[in-house]
């Protein structure tokens, strides 16, 4: 008797036992497969380091790190970066300012065409770029738009506003009808109840919109590539495909302006996790 | 909380009533006309700004590609009316046959090996190991980094002479292979990476689906015995179906408008080896300056989308009511 129990919690002990190292091995496994997707990203990193040169170093650390790279990239592309910067702040600002009322106005208002409305941002986000440069380069071109902060900034924008307002929606949904009619009755407009109540309750998914039109102008290459026609206004990643375009002859700065312009991406996803998280399983998109 | 949702409509019922009643009725008509206004003002600046940046677009590519549409055109105000006279210089320029297999096979390639690795990997998140929720947000890096930031870094790895990737098979006796400047292999190589920016996306919806699998199928199918790859194929594959298809089909819809990676890594080349429709309207338009047929190919491009944007909305409807 007794030891038939005793067999049994031995048993049930190299059971537990078992799946512990299972789930310790997943952790190891799972940490495996991370650094395999994520060398590209360490082997930028390391190559910004090298000194510079147009071979690349074979190096596997950067035993002895060199800042030249990052100082010609600072030197070649430091306004570059500027200017993207610039650039995807108005677009979060643009964003948010048409894409937050349309979401309120999506998610509350009994609109008959609402589905209408849908179908549209869903068929909007797949018309490919360069339908829309095609026919922005003209209207830009008669507009004197091209080669301007605006006019890459309203370009810019048209990456996010659809995910913007879809996902703001999402969110703007789960507010109870009740509690804007409660403050409706207090004697709050459409613009207050707006404001004081729907923003705040949704604040998160206004996070997440604004994290994701800053990424989404930060990484846009086809407007700042069709929209620009000389050096006044030029985004970093244009700035990188320049210095592709030739043959390459300093890697340690073309990776330094590469490692530059990751810095948001690898910031937010490190302090932002939760956003950007929210937003990569709600939008669906890009 | 059912009596408070459902006192709350018949309260404003009850006060509109009131309203009614009361025999000033212009007032309440001027109230709801605001009202009305109001609740449209919402949605008038993001109404106006997708007729502008996409409804204008669109139109203006098919009247374009109707044009001869050129630098000229920006001088002289005048784009000459030329019916289909683009859409028959597109069919038949001798890189529109090659774009267009070079796009199916670019997207075909992507997003098959893009969908088998993504989904291994969602399955082997699914077992929700310690630190696998920070493993999985730190998965998405290569989705979040600009494109161009990608194909610079893989420009480099894949870098005949002195990159890694050739460094590493040579170890192996392997002799260099020319990644991006054979026409044999390039295409292949622009596909390895644009694998690696998709496998992210592919996790991440996947992974989704699979967490919305109830547990308790799985308890039971243990119980028949459905265990591994039994349960995978029995339990997982017909649950996941309809995910499945949204994945596959807004990769394609992704996929086929893909312009940045190429660009950054070959621009077309070698030898138009990895030209594709979306290059080609770029090209056409931007390098050629012939915006009539650049629209023509982008023109395709959007019809190819829209069968499968069709496709996806029923999908994804079919995904709603299941």
């Amino acid at each position: 008797m007794t030891t038939a129990t005793l067999n049994h919690s031995s048993v049930r002990v190299s059971a537990l036992r078992r799946k512990a190292i299972k789930t310790r091995a997943s952790t190891v496994l799972g940490i495996l497969f991370l650094a395999f997707m994520l060398f590209p990203i360490y082997w930028m990193v390391n190559a910004s380091l090298q000194p510079s040169g147009n071979t690349l170093s074979a190096d596997f650390f950067p035993w002895n790190p060199s800042f030249a790279g990052y100082e010609k990239a600072i030197a070649d592309q430091g306004k570059n970066l500027l200017t993207s910067l610039v650039i995807a702040l108005g677009t979060v600002v643009v964003t948010l300012a048409i894409a937050a009322p349309a979401a309120y106005a999506l998610a509350q208002f009994k609109f008959r065409w609402i589905s209408w409305a849908l179908l549209a941002i869903l068929i909007a986000q797949m018309i490919p770029g360069v339908v829309i440069a095609n026919a922005l380069y003209a209207a830009y071109n008669n507009l004197g738009l091209l080669n301007s902060i605006p006019g890459l900034v309203l370009a810019d924008a048209s990456h996010a506003i659809p995910f913007a307002i879809l996902i703001m929606r999402a969110s703007m949904m789960s507010i109870p009808a009740s509690i804007i009619e409660a403050a409706r009755v207090d004697g709050a407009g459409q613009v207050r109840a707006f404001f004081s109540i729907a923003m705040p309750i949704a604040k998160n998914a206004l996070i997440t919109a604004g994290l994701f039109a800053f990424l989404f102008a930060w990484s846009d290459f086809l407007f700042a590539l069709t929209l620009t026609t000389t050096d006044e206004i030029r985004p970093v990643t244009l700035g990188i495909y320049q210095y592709l375009g030739t043959q390459v002859s300093n890697w340690s700065a073309v990776m330094a302006t590469a490692v530059l312009s990751s810095l948001p991406a690898i910031v937010l996803l490190v302090v932002a996790q939760k956003y950007i998280a929210a937003g990569a399983t709600g939008g669906a998109v890009k | 909380m059912t009596s408070l949702s459902t006192d709350a409509p018949a309260a404003s019922t009850a006060r509109s009533g009131k309203r009614a009643a009361t025999p000033e009725s212009r007032p309440r008509q001027s109230f709801w006309a605001r009202e009305n206004i109001a609740k449209i003002l919402f949605v008038v600046p993001a109404g106006l700004y997708m007729l502008l940046f996409f409804g204008y677009p669109v139109a203006k590519n098919l009247v374009m590609s109707m044009q001869d549409y050129t630098t000229k055109t920006f001088f002289t105000g005048e784009a000459p009316w030329v019916g289909f006279q683009n859409y028959i210089t597109v069919i038949s320029s001798n890189l529109f046959g090659p774009a267009l297999l070079n796009t199916a096979l670019f997207t075909i390639a992507s997003i098959a090996g893009q969908f088998a690795i993504g989904l291994a990997l969602a399955c082997f998140f699914n077992r929700n190991f310690p630190l696998s929720r920070f493993l999985r947000a730190m998965l998405l890096l290569p989705w979040l980094l600009p494109l161009i930031v990608a194909s610079a870094t893989w420009r480099s790895i894949l870098d005949q002479d002195s990159g890694i990737l050739n460094q590493f098979l040579g170890t192996f006796g392997v002799p260099a292979i020319p990644w991006l400047t054979s026409p044999d292999v390039a295409l292949l190589a622009v596909i390895l990476v644009n694998i690696w920016v998709g496998i992210p996306f592919n996790v991440t919806l996947l992974y989704g689906g699979l967490q919305d699998i109830p547990a308790e199928l799985y308890e039971a199918g243990q119980l028949d015995g459905a265990t591994g790859w039994k349960a995978f194929r029995y339990i997982t594959w017909p649950n996941l179906r309809p995910v499945v298809s949204v994945v596959l089909i807004l990769g394609v819809v992704y996929t086929i408008k893909v312009l940045d990676i190429i660009l950054g890594l070959t621009n077309g080349g070698p030898a138009n080896s990895t030209q594709t429709i979306a290059v080609r309207s770029y090209q056409e338009s931007f390098v050629n300056f012939e915006f009539g047929v650049g629209a023509a190919f982008s023109n395709i491009l959007i019809i190819i989308s829209l069968v499968f944007a069709v496709i996806y909305l029923r999908a994804n409807r079919r995904a709603v009511d299941e």
